[in-house]
């Protein structure tokens, strides 16, 4: 291998980035050991297993990721704000459309709601940790090793330009040379262990960890769909991760599961993509769906409407979402009955989405709604998730999709879901459970700016992409002419793409004014809420959550526990808390990981051995690592709940 | 408040309706062709139901966050409504009423647009084998005998079958106009049936994504009069130069190409949608081979830009070793 293949060189906006990289290592590196806070890092949360911690370490990254696929989302649309634009050529635009796609799903969506997930789940079920908290820490640094090596490759080798959804033949050796596409490959593969194992993960605490009385039909939405969430992961991710590993076989050592040659079939990575990927499309869907249950319950003052309803549409949305994959490829040429099947299928998911979004509005119906940024967002989250979902409905009429297909108005669909959705509810939980994380909320009015410019920027930029898909402009192109007439459209879009860059400015902008200005919170329960996380104090509750697990007697505990007047935190007796210890083993074996993944990406099969070793020792290790533990003592209870009520 | 509110909706219909009445111009909803008739159709019938659920779904919030948000005089607060089978058997019938109505002109337009146009049934439709390669489109004509490059005449009112297939990445043909897409995939067939009522020039393309010429990969369709169309058949087949397999391999290196004209057809030695290696064996025999492209090899070199000389002959390919 040259040198001038393995470092990206001739570039200036990726010089521009490599700079900039290179000076914030720096940076963080004189910030760390200047202040002497390494110690910290690694005794606080490198090797913390705290949900919380971990759950604010997922959230972090999947903010920095947000902020890396919103520039390249941005470079896209500075590149198609006009005819003939030459800002971007067409291997760069296609290295940053995939990129782009593969973040925001895999390394923003997924781990921004895992984030949630972990922050909130044990909290809401009244438990004390997950179930294995070494694995969730392992979890979290699969995520991040795969996370780094996909975002390394644009400066070191070349990104990958196959698109997300990484089509066979194109995706092979033959058709996409170097090491673009490995890095593809590995960087999911190696975060896809990380998701599968927090499935199980969050399955086994949903299921076995409940507060005393808390039944299946008495847990919070967000807490129900975690788990069915758990369940498609649990499912769909062994489909990728085969998929993957033959993709790899193909590039690596020559095997033909995908290849053009020796029998190859090319559709058969697409199957195997879709049916992981459309259930993929409904795991960071459903918490959506969670979080904006929790949200709008609390801020209309009123319990859900149609509980059991809710919970049926999720398990039949659920079970729905294997069904449906073919709809990404009507145009394959399936055949009549194929397609007339899927069409169906994919139409019928619309009736339990349905079902929701009117058992969302009668709940606010004859509630006190009171219009905080949480609510904002998920209150905006109806009307545009019924955009996509309508559109969505118009794609699954296979005879129609012929036109829609790869075209704009796709483009625009699943932005409107992805974004109203997910994105929205990301906002949403991050600034509901903010004053759970860190003990004070981010400034209602910069909140507010935030929300109205963002949704407006949101239909500025994608509102009009559903005209250029009409009028015949297909996803994926770099480049268009003056005759095609698609100018006017695509500037607007451009100009709403900018303003919701601007949004995210004005969002950070309100992390640092809120760190430093905000007032502090001192009830543990900052919005009025009605579940258990709010039962225990803030900021960041103790590691160990509750001092006494309180016991579940009614729907929405904290609510009922309020509206009787009980105090969960009045205790008698405290009794000492079996709690988890810390772990360097999951940093350490991410290190490994890394070094086999890299070496893979370069075929540098020593590297990759040398890695696979370390990862095996590392097993060996903590299969013969008898630490079970330690116990809080009574005296450490009292400390911390002293301290936790004197700030009242 | 509530009065702004309603009048603000009236706005907002109003400014769709003109941008509605704006979609007459867009390619897809103007179509010059029997199959894209019947998909604007089913478009237009899906809009219509679509916009009807959007202002259900916007008047319902509306009100609903008008009515009782928090304010001095609150009326009406009941938190401990739990739901109500009624309501929601009603939201599940009305959807699932909503599903079959849109299913049966769904699936009717799947089925019949497997067929030629039920108009011209009757007649025999004229065959095009398209195959996509990298970065380009060839078009053989097997019952004259002809073949195009990067360009397709056909004539009107009659049903065209597309025999699709790709020589290397899975593409799509896409002509807006007169249809939906359908893959090209190597070592496949699919069949699509188009077909044009209006002489003219429409726009046609790759649509499904392939890689760095993927943006230019489009060709132009002239829908001709029958006498027309016979007429340039048989001036083709007169005066244009027969392909060779030696030029034809010129093609399959990826790269783009202007229009060319041939009197003769690789179908007489390969049928891509029965042999996915062609391509890929004919890269060896021109000395093409995949580099990085982002290394210094692999940079230098450059794309063919194929032409057709006035004898017949495919220029403008250089061997890769030429560039180093
Ligand atoms: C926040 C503002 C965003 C903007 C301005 C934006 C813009 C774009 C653009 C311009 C494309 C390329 C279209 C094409 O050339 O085909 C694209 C593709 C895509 N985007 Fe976004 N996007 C945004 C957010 C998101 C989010 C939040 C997600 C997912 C959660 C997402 C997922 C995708 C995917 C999956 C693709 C397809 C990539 C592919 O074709 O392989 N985007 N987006
Ligand atoms: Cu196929
Ligand atoms: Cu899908």
């Amino acid at each position: 291998m040259k040198w001038d293949e393995f470092i990206i060189t001739g570039d200036p906006l990726i010089l521009g980035a490599q700079i900039s990289i290179l000076i914030s290592a720096i940076g963080a590196v004189f910030v760390l050991t200047y202040f002497k806070k390494w110690k910290w890092l690694w005794d606080e949360w490198i090797t913390s297993v705290d949900h919380k911690k971990l759950g604010i370490m997922y959230i972090l990254i999947a903010i920095l990721m947000f902020f890396r696929g919103g520039i390249d989302a941005l470079m896209m649309r500075t590149q198609l704000a006009a005819p003939n634009m030459t800002f971007l050529d067409s291997l760069h635009y296609n290295e940053i459309f995939t990129t782009h796609g593969t973040i925001m799903i895999i390394f923003m969506a997924m781990p921004f709601l895992i984030g949630l997930m972990n922050v909130v789940i044990p909290l809401q079920i009244g438990a004390r940790d997950v179930a294995f908290p070494f694995l969730n820490n392992l979890s979290f640094w699969t995520f991040v090793i795969g996370m780094g090596l996909f975002n390394i490759s644009f400066i070191i080798g070349g990104s990958p330009s196959a698109g997300w959804t990484s089509y066979m033949p194109l995706a092979s050796n033959e058709l996409n040379p170097g090491p673009g596409q490995n890095y593809y490959l590995l960087g999911l593969q190696i975060s896809g262990i990380g998701t599968l194992a927090t499935g199980i993960n969050m399955m086994v605490t949903i299921f076995k960890m409940r507060a005393k009385g808390m039944k299946l039909m008495m847990m919070p939405m967000f807490t129900w769909t975690t788990l069915i969430t758990s369940m498609i992961i649990v499912l769909a991710f062994p489909v990728l991760t085969i998929a993957l590993a033959e993709m790899t076989f193909d590039r690596l050592f020559g095997t033909h599961f995908f290849n053009l040659t020796n029998g190859g079939m090319p559709m058969l990575w697409a199957n195997l993509f879709w049916i992981w990927g459309h259930p993929e499309v409904y795991i960071v869907a459903l918490p959506a769906f969670g979080i904006f249950s929790e949200i709008i319950t609390t801020f209309s003052k009123k319990r859900l409407f149609g509980y059991n309803a809710m919970v049926y549409s999720i398990v039949a949305i659920s079970v729905l979402s294997f069904l449906v994959w073919v709809h990404h490829f009507f145009t394959m040429g399936s055949g009549a009955v194929v397609n007339s099947f899927f069409s169906i299928t994919t139409m019928a998911i619309s009736i339990p989405t349905g079902v929701k979004i009117f058992n969302w509005l009668l709940t606010m119906h004859k509630g006190r709604i009171t219009f905080s940024t949480p609510m904002l967002w998920s209150v905006a989250f109806i009307p545009n998730f019924v955009i996509g979902g309508v559109t969505g409905v118009m794609l699954a009429m296979a005879a129609a999709d012929y036109q829609y297909h790869n075209t704009y108005f796709l483009v625009s669909h699943f932005h409107y879901v992805l974004i109203a959705a997910t994105v929205f509810a990301c906002f949403a939980g991050f600034i509901y459970w903010y004053p759970k994380m860190f003990g004070y909320k981010l400034n209602e009015r910069i909140g507010k700016w935030f929300f109205w410019i963002f949704v407006a920027g949101f239909n500025i930029c994608f509102f009009p992409q559903y005209f250029l898909g009409l009028d015949g402009m297909p996803r994926r192109i770099h480049i268009y002419g003056v005759e095609d007439g698609w100018f006017a459209l695509n500037f607007i879009s451009t100009v709403g793409a900018f303003i919701m860059g601007l949004a995210f400015i004005i969002l950070v902008y309100n992390i640092y004014y809120s760190f430093r200005y905000s007032p502090r919170e001192t009830t543990g329960d900052a919005w009025g809420g009605r579940t258990l996380e709010w039962a225990t104090s803030s900021a960041i509750p103790p590691h160990y959550n509750f001092a006494k697990v309180p016991e579940v007697t009614a729907m929405d505990p904290y609510w009922d526990m309020k509206e009787k007047g009980i105090d969960p935190n009045k205790i008698d007796k405290y009794e000492k808390i079996h709690m988890p210890s810390n772990t360097a083993v999951p940093f350490v074996m991410g290190c490994f990981m890394f070094l086999a993944g890299f070496g893979l990406v370069f075929e540098w099969f020593w590297m990759g051995i040398v890695g696979a070793i370390g990862i095996f020792a590392c097993m060996a290790y903590r299969s013969f690592d008898y630490n079970d533990g330690y116990y809080v003592s009574v005296e450490e209870i009292e400390e911390t709940e002293k301290r936790a009520r004197e700030a009242k | 408040m509530l009065k702004n509110g309603k009048s603000l909706k009236w706005l907002a219909f109003l400014a769709l309706s003109l941008f509605l009445s704006g979609c007459g111009n867009m390619t897809v909803l103007d179509p010059k062709g029997p199959v894209a008739e019947s998909q604007a159709w089913l478009i237009w019938f899906s809009i219509g139901f679509m916009l009807l659920i959007v202002l259900v779904v916007f008047i319902l919030l509306t009100v609903i966050l008008v009515k009782y948000r928090e304010r001095e005089d609150h009326k009406g607060y009941q938190p401990e409504i739990e739901g109500s089978h009624k309501l929601e058997i009603i939201w599940t019938i009305i959807p699932v009423i909503i599903v079959i109505i849109l299913s049966v002109p769904t699936i009717m337009t799947i089925f019949e647009l497997e067929e030629a146009p039920a108009a011209t049934a009757h007649k025999e439709p004229v065959v095009v084998h398209a195959t996509s390669v990298n970065w380009k489109w060839i078009f053989s004509y097997p019952e004259v005998g002809i073949e195009t490059v990067n360009y397709l005449n056909i004539p009107t009112d009659r049903p065209i079958l597309f025999k699709l297939t790709s020589a290397d990445s899975m593409a799509a043909l896409w002509i807006p106009q007169l249809g939906g897409q359908k893959y090209n995939m190597a070592g496949m067939e699919t069949q699509l049936y188009l077909q044009a009522n209006e002489v003219g020039t429409y726009a046609g393309r790759n649509a499904n994504y392939t890689g760095e010429g993927f943006s230019e990969q489009k060709f132009d369709v002239v829908a001709l009069e029958q006498g027309d169309f016979d007429a340039w058949v048989e001036e083709t087949q007169s005066d244009a130069p027969e392909l060779t397999q030696e030029e034809y391999d010129k093609l399959m290196v990826p790269g783009s190409s202007s229009e060319m004209t041939f009197s003769s057809t690789h179908l007489d030695w390969v049928d891509h949608s029965t042999d996915a290696e062609y391509a890929i064996n004919a890269w060896e025999r021109m000395g093409y081979e995949p580099l990085n492209p982002h290394s210094r090899a692999g940079k230098a070199y450059e794309m063919p830009a194929l032409t057709q000389s006035d004898s017949g002959e495919i220029e403008g390919f250089e061997s890769q070793a030429a560039n180093e």
